[in-house]
């Protein structure tokens, strides 16, 4: 295509150099194709390097981002990391929810607009509905997972006389359970609805690219061989083979 | 009071394709207009290495934001009707571009039986095929008469594709050829041949090859980067109104965008419009812009719920069936399966309208005559590039959490095809929309009332296409397939299409219908309403090559009435 072609003062070579390939000359669709796929799955290309950079300044014990802006109660944090540990588990298939950050990555998210349901419609009257029309609660999400948490805890007291933290998994599955089966009485929100949101929040923070704190290294995806946020699959999208990489996140296309 | 605007020629009430088209086909031909879009303005490099699934599709950011405006919803008039509070079935378009911006891309043609499926379906079936309570009705224009725009709109997008003998008839070549096949789509092509049927490569606005269309705009080549559907494109590959018809209309100098700009009403004195009345999102200040032609591409919501808060035209009325504001809302009826397979897939590539398709069972391409439906629907396997998050594919019987729900998913992440059809959505009499009469949005404007449910001939259909979703599967050698052949109550949350279709329209006939065939308002007609608000039911397909084209088929109108106001119909 031709550099003008673009109202936006990006142009395509910026846009190259931005991905951190150079390329001179005009190039043509079918030719920038072909450059940026070659590169992008060639082992030596820039992007792998980049990525290679990556975990370094991510990987490891030492983020500093580990750290709780939501939940104030340690005590609270506890047992949500206990909650997503047993919906997403350590085991041999890989790094269960705690070792991605899960419970960090949930923190986050509930101090931001997800948190306040910021781009959802949260004016009453409220009214329960039926299933078919979806949720209805007046209770913002940073609201209902304080809440949840702590009838969590409340009925591993009432149950085992015991923190939820403190209780083997299969205690905590028992538990786990009747939220997900709606036998937990709650005001304002169903249990299902809470352990639903929890499971879901749970996944994100697997799966969701490192920059929101969770899928610490992008372990997450690599319990599914995802490849992440690669810039093209043109020369694989043909192929009968499966074809695994290394995944590339938001860090190395922004930095 | 309201500030007053300059006078314009023409007045654009939101700027997505419907609105972009209208702009570009008036702007070239020297007229003044304005486009009016509530949401903010976008630039094309807001959409480089946007890789980022949680934000875009699960968050939605290129989406409507609902804190502002939603709309309610009831499955029947005996229940209350309460605020769709957070996106799920549909995920309605923003900003400037609209859904054209983070649509697919799939690309097919309705059929000549969609215009004219009342005549047909007597002609084929009788009088008494039609339920009662099913007001079917002709488009009030012929596929014939419709084909040279559907063939101006895929020249402007550039559509990748190949003929099928299934498919509607065209008048010119694909302006691309077919996009690439992977191996499911040839999986499925071979399991579709096999069993009698006609595969081909989906019609697709991703393009295979670039291409520069007519009004001198490109279109690059496809990367198949997977972040497409929720997604624009990094690349310009998509097709979307940002790097067509927007930039046409704006280089003519002819055409003006003014973005934060909420339209609330339009002036009606019971004969015409002499313009609307707006907000500025960012002030709150009032704005009345006067012209002597409004159009309406604010999408199906925002069509019907403009006219309705304007008193323009007739609300419908279910009960005594008289009115047509608001009637044949109508929406797709989907079906699918998945099969579980041995071998892993390579199904993170992909792009938002590649896929093979069958259409031996859409329209009335088989016979109907022992069937308890009509119409029928696409059959696709499509290869969009799935995504951790939003992706769990699970046998039955395995828990949705914990050890094994952990294994399972990842273990089948490659290794699940899924189907899908893309079911007809005929009307029914108590399936339409009007003003809810207690929520309202930021501005304190009534939101709009869907009242909605899937009928028996639906369910009919779905159970049907299920069984040929699961046949297709089985004959491509899926271990296990799973289907769901009840699709049970229409359920405003998981996500189904943004495929809402009717509310305002077509038709030959002002008493069943809102607009002519050139989508002028019958009751004021200086007001044109354009975009699948105009669609009488929706067909077995993705609407927008038939949007483009009634939008095209509209401007050619509207030009016609700026040079000679009248009514384009009788
Ligand atoms: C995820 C997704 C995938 C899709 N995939 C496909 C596909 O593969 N194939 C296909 O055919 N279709 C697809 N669609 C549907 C397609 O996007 C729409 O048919 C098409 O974009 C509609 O264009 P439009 O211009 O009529 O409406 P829109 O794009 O919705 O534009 C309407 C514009 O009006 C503005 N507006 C609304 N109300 C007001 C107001 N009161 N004042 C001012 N401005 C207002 C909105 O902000 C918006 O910009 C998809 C949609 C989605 C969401
Ligand atoms: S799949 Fe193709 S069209 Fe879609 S966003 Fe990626 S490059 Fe663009």
């Amino acid at each position: 295509m031709a550099e003008e072609n673009n109202q936006s003062g990006m142009t395509r070579r910026d846009f190259l150099k931005n991905s951190g390939l150079v390329v001179g000359g005009v190039v043509g669709g079918g030719i920038l194709g072909s450059l940026l796929t070659n590169s992008f799955t060639d082992d030596t290309s820039p992007a792998t390097d980049t990525e290679g950079d990556q975990t370094d300044q991510t990987g490891g014990d030492e983020q500093l981002t580990k750290a709780r802006m939501f939940f104030k109660r340690q005590e609270d944090f506890r047992v949500l990391s206990a909650a997503v540990e047993r919906i997403f588990p350590d085991d041999e298939t890989g790094p269960g929810a705690i070792a991605l950050a899960v419970p960090f990555f949930i923190d986050k998210q509930l101090a931001g607009e997800y948190g306040f349901n910021s781009r959802e419609y949260m004016e009453g009257p409220f009214h329960e509905g039926a299933p078919t029309q979806g949720p209805q609660t007046g209770m913002r999400r940073r609201e209902v997972f304080l809440y949840g948490v702590s009838r969590i805890q409340d009925i591993a007291q009432d149950q085992f006389g015991e923190a939820f933290f403190d209780l083997d998994g299969e205690q905590q599955d028992e538990i786990l359970g009747h939220f997900q089966n709606a036998e937990v009485d709650m005001t304002g929100v169903t249990a299902d609805a809470f352990f639903t949101m929890l499971r879901q929040a749970t996944l994100e923070g697997v799966y969701a690219d490192p920059v929101y704190g969770g899928n610490l290294n992008m372990d997450g995806w690599r319990i599914k061989k995802y490849p992440g946020g690669q810039m093209a699959f043109f020369d694989v999208i043909e192929a009968d083979e499966f074809v695994e990489m290394e995944p590339i996140s938001l860090h190395a296309h922004h930095t | 009071m309201a500030t007053e605007l300059p006078r314009k020629q023409v007045a654009i009430v939101g700027v997505g394709w419907s609105g972009g088209i209208i702009a570009s086909e008036l702007a070239k031909e020297g007229y003044e207009c304005i486009g009016l879009e509530r949401g903010s303005e976008r630039k094309i490099n807001d959409f480089i290495m946007q890789k980022d699934e949680l934000r875009y599709a699960i968050r939605y950011e290129l989406m409507q934001d609902l804190s502002k405006e939603t709309l309610t919803f009831r499955n029947d008039q005996d229940m209350l009707a309460l605020p769709m509070r957070q996106m799920g079935s549909f995920l309605l378009g923003t900003d400037l571009g609209g859904a054209g911006i983070h649509w697919n891309g799939q690309c097919p043609r309705f059929y000549p039986y969609d215009f004219e499926i009342r005549t047909q379906t007597i002609d084929n079936y009788g009088e008494d095929r039609i339920p009662d309570d099913m007001p079917l009705q002709d488009w009030g224009i012929s596929y014939d008469d419709m084909e040279e725009y559907f063939a101006k709109f895929d020249e402007t997008i550039g559509t990748s594709g190949e003929d099928n003998e299934m498919t509607a008839p065209r008048s010119t070549e694909f302006p691309t050829p077919p996009m690439k096949q992977t191996r499911s789509m040839k999986m499925f092509a071979e399991a579709a041949d096999s069993l009698g049927l006609h595969p081909y490569i989906s019609a697709s606005a991703n393009l295979s090859e670039a291409y520069t269309n007519p009004d001198g705009k490109t279109i690059n080549q496809c990367m198949y980067c997977s972040f497409c559907e929720r997604f624009g494109c990094d690349y310009q590959a998509k097709s979307d109104p940002l790097i067509t018809v927007i930039p046409t209309a704006l280089e003519t100098g002819n055409f003006e965008v003014r973005t934060h700009s909420n339209v609330r009403e339009i002036a009606y004195d019971g004969n015409q419009t002499d313009g609307v009345y707006f907000t500025d999102t960012r002030t709150g200040e009032d704005y009345f812009q006067p012209a002597d032609v409004v159009i309406l591409t604010s999408y199906v919501m925002n069509n019907t719920r403009l006219l309705l808060q304007s008193g323009i035209g007739d609300p419908y009325d279910p009960e005594n069936e008289t009115g047509v504001i608001g009637k044949n809302y109508c929406y797709q009826v989907m079906a699918s399966a998945q099969g579980f397979f041995d071998e892993q897939f390579n199904l993170y590539a992909g792009a938002g309208a590649l896929g093979g398709q069958v259409d031996d069972y859409n329209a009335d391409n088989f016979d109907h005559s022992d069937l308890d439906f009509l119409h029928g629907g696409t059959i696709q396997l499509t290869q969009t590039g799935i995504r951790p998050i939003a992706t769990n594919p699970v046998p039955p019987g395995t828990p949705t959490w914990g050890k094994e729900f952990k294994e399972a998913s990842a273990h089948y992440f490659y290794r699940t095809l899924s189907l899908g059809s893309q079911g007809a959505s005929l009307p029914y009499r108590y399936n339409y929309l009007d003003l809810d009469p207690t929520y309202t949005d930021s501005h304190g404007d009534p939101l709009l009332r869907m009242t909605y449910n899937f009928t028996e001939q639906d369910r009919n259909l779905a159970a049907h296409q299920s069984a040929r979703l699961t046949e297709i599967l089985e004959e491509m050698g899926a271990n296990e397939v799973v289907s769901n052949p009840d699709i049970g109550d229409y359920n405003i949350m998981p996500y189904q299409t943004t495929h809402n279709t009717g509310g305002v329209i077509m038709g030959s006939d002002s008493e069943t219908s809102a607009v002519n065939n050139y989508l002028q308002m019958w009751d004021c007609e200086n007001l044109f309403v354009v975009g699948a608000s105009a669609f009488p039911h929706n067909s077995g397909y993705n609407p927008t090559p038939t949007v483009g084209a009634l939008s095209y088929r509209a401007a050619e109108g509207i030009l016609s009435y700026l040079e000679d106001p009248r009514p384009l119909a009788e």
